[in-house]
């Protein structure tokens, strides 16, 4: 075999870069290859198979093209008919396509990171036992066995400062020794992956990346604790996490890194995956417990709290993905080395999925302390499309928006909240001048009312309540008095409902009334959407001194409602417009509003 | 919400062998009912009434209960669905970047609304909270196909292609 058959094309085919294309192009190269009578190797890269997301979705599809002499070279938005023109330059004329490279942002967006909780991700095979504990795996759980008693495994995460990555930030070693002080012969591990956050997807990307470190932070965690029975309760909406996880299982069963007497150390641990169900409740400890025991997914008040009387009402303890993700590293390399990374209040890294209108959105693992601004423009390149950034939603429909004068905020669980946001599952979704806060408060509230469970009055009155007015206001009906009515409501039904979805439902209303109450003012007393969002305050027209006739918005039309002609002034028809924004969004000029 | 008319397909008159296979793999298992509801709608494409009386029966559970529990997840159907299942992502990601009138122009060019099916049993159509493939977005998946970056006019397009497809 010559040099040429060494050469590799690495094709992105993640959920990503499937939706860009990266089916039609990896048969196009096999094509031309073919038909040029070429030899190379054609994989998959984004494809957690191989090697996994490197996170950078946006520029998909993303090739690499791997060769012995000319190394590593990355084009991004790859199309298939640019598919031939990079055969031809880079691998049979030798000459990499300078002009198609990824831009050195692209590196900006890897180095600018630290990967420890995703530093398998990307880099190791996932259904690979073999790979994993070529890279220290397993070495955690046995030195906790052969070397630390189970409190000295608690004391080491408690000095390490690790806190609870779903959320709330709950001090997991603290965690760890109630349930072990707990009374009981059977107590029960669980892991929380049921990620039901809308634009937040890290956990998933863990579990399909390095589903090895999961199984080994439950280990850790059942002989800390003194557990042998474990759950993984995963999102049925995640069926390759869910296949990944069960053939590790499967791997670690057969090779005895679960079941009884594992390795010979005289510790047992069973593991199984419960389905979830699809309901964003289930998320909450009680009510995932309800789920695993067949029952509707509802909590239930605490005390008695899980770690007393949890599932089948046994002691019981649970954490996040993110959170078992991170406890082999603490114990491999120490709870100082830990505790010298982020801030004095939040150690470690986190990981966000930065989505929205920012220039390269994917999931970035970042040291804790970060500013919210620096994950924005530097690790994430700033706004797209040349606009203004408004705010940037932190935390999902837990959590609030962060205005640019609070840009400086520093990612710890603290930091957020006083911004009027929270950490909240590490969702950031970034937002320019065109989005109307009042409709994100909306959007946040119809999502919290589906899915609330419907058991204490507050969460299921008080939120169709607000969302009765938020509609109302964006629809221009909005009254006066209305937004005192949406606070007084949104402290009432933090307070009073029972479990975290209630509690937390109206922070992205308070948050948004808090930094942009001049927005809702405007849609209640001048029946204006300020950020030409709200469909019926609309009435669309073209402003003819910003138009530059380029014929964009014709083009981008839907219902002909724009006339255009070439070197024309465009004019817009409001009988059949549909408002259907297309024009506004197409525009680059801001010639539409 | 109105759903398919019932009458598409005779529910009455279902092959229950493969739900009691599904029974007897998790009888003992505790907390069955949910992994027993997912077996039986992995197999039928939704959860047949009869089935549920069988499981009542099997598993010493009140029907209430489980209808209890098939309402309260947004995964369990009780009406059979189209040949293609269209779903379109209203994630933050996805509704900053428009969903909200992709979404619209399903309803209008399919005729049907969110969670219902086209009467012929071609289409489903849903909305779905994060499909976690948010730098695509706007998003939508028809079956297993990702559509990323959707536009009003691909919409058209995704429909016109999925007509010419056969049914079976």
């Amino acid at each position: 075999m010559g040099a040429q058959a060494e050469i590799k094309i690495l094709i992105c085919q993640g959920t990503g870069g499937i939706s860009a294309g990266a089916r039609k192009v990896e048969s196009e190269f096999r094509k031309v290859l073919d038909e040029k009578g070429i030899q190379a190797v054609v994989g998959k890269r984004c494809d957690v198979i191989n090697t996994g997301c490197r996170g950078l979705c946006a520029n998909d599809v993303l090739v690499d093209i791997v060769d012995p002499e000319l190394g590593r070279v990355t084009y991004d938005f790859v199309q298939p008919e640019e598919v031939a023109q990079i055969i031809d330059e880079h691998i049979v004329k030798r000459s990499p396509i300078e002009k198609r490279k990824a831009k050195p942002y692209y590196n900006t967006f890897v180095d600018s990171q630290m990967r420890i909780v995703m530093s398998g991700c990307g880099q190791i095979d996932p259904e690979s036992l073999q790979a994993y504990l070529e890279e220290d795996g397993f070495k955690a759980i046995e030195k906790c066995v052969k070397e630390m008693k189970p409190a000295d495994v608690i004391d080491e995460v408690k000095k390490s400062g690790l806190r609870g990555r779903g959320g709330g930030g709950f001090p997991t070693g603290m965690k760890w020794s109630f349930c072990a002080a707990s009374q009981g012969k059977q107590k029960y591990l669980i892991c929380n992956a049921d990620e039901g956050d809308p634009g937040a997807f890290m956990d998933r990307s863990v579990l399909e990346g390095d589903p090895y470190c999961i199984i080994e932070g439950m280990m850790i965690a059942a002989y800390a604790i003194g557990c042998t029975k474990g759950y993984v309760y995963v999102r049925a909406e995640y069926p390759l996490a869910i296949d990944r996880l069960q053939k590790a299982l499967d791997v670690c069963y057969q090779k005895n890194y679960l079941g009884h007497n594992i390795q010979g150390w005289g510790f047992d641990f069973d593991l199984i995956i419960k389905k979830g169900a699809g309901a964003f409740v289930c998320g909450e400890e009680t009510a995932l417990m309800a789920s695993i025991e067949g029952e509707r997914g509802m909590p239930r008040p605490r005390p008695p709290f899980p770690a007393v009387k949890g599932l089948w009402a046994k002691p019981t303890n649970i954490n996040n993905v993110e959170t078992f993700a991170n406890v082999r590293h603490i114990i491999n390399k120490g709870a100082d080395w830990y505790g010298s990374l982020g801030t004095d209040t939040t150690k470690g890294t986190k990981i966000f999925a930065v989505t929205g209108k920012v220039k390269h959105t994917g999931l970035v693992e970042v040291p804790a302390g970060m500013t919210v601004r620096s994950v924005i423009y530097d690790v994430c390149g700033g706004i797209a499309n040349n606009r203004k950034f408004k705010a940037v939603q932190a935390g999902g429909p837990s959590g609030g928006c962060i205005p640019s004068e609070v840009l400086d905020t520093p990612v710890d669980y603290d930091s957020l909240i006083k911004a009027g946001a929270m950490m909240g599952s590490g969702g950031l979704v970034v937002m320019d001048e065109t989005t109307c806060m009042v409709d994100v408060a909306r959007f946040f509230l119809t999502f919290t009312r589906d899915e609330s469970c419907g058991k204490c009055v507050p969460c299921r009155i008080g939120l169709k309540v607000m969302l009765d007015i938020l509609e109302r206001i964006t629809e221009g009906r909005g009254q006066a008095g209305d937004i005192e009515t949406l606070l007084e409501m949104g402290s009432t039904i933090k307070k009073a409902s029972l479990c975290g979805l209630g509690q937390t439902a109206p922070n992205p209303i308070l948050s948004t009334i808090r930094y942009f109450r001049h927005e809702y003012e405007a849609h209640i007393n001048d029946k204006r959407c300020p950020s030409n969002c709200c469909k019926e305050l609309l009435l669309w027209q073209v402003v003819e001194d910003k138009c530059v006739k380029c014929g964009a918005c014709f083009k981008a039309c839907p219902s002909d409602a724009i006339v255009w002609e070439k070197g024309q002034i465009a004019y817009l028809d409001k009988e059949k417009c549909t408002k259907c924004k297309s024009c506004y969004d197409a525009c680059r000029f801001m010639a539409i509003e | 919400m109105s759903n398919a008319p019932a009458e598409a397909l005779p529910t009455e008159e279902v092959d229950l062998s493969y739900a009691n296979k599904v029974i007897d793999k998790y009888l003992t298992l505790p907390g069955n009912l949910m992994p027993v509801l997912q077996g039986i709608q992995d197999e039928y494409g939704f959860v047949p009434k009869p089935a549920i009386d069988l499981v009542a029966e099997r598993l010493n559970v009140y029907p209430s209960q489980i209808y209890g529990v098939l309402t309260f997840y947004a995964q369990f159907h009780l009406k059979p669905r189209g040949r293609f299942i269209i779903r379109v992502c209203v994630g933050t990601a996805c509704h900053v970047q428009g969903a909200e009138r992709i979404v619209e122009t399903f309803f209008e060019k399919l005729g049907i609304g969110h969670a219902e099916t086209s009467p012929d049993l071609r289409y489903t159509f849903e909305k779905v909270a994060c499909l976690g493939a948010c730098g695509m977005a706007p998003l939508a998946m028809v079956n297993d196909d990702t559509f990323g970056k959707m536009t009003v006019q691909k919409v058209g397009e995704i429909i016109t292609e999925y007509n010419q497809r056969p049914l079976k």
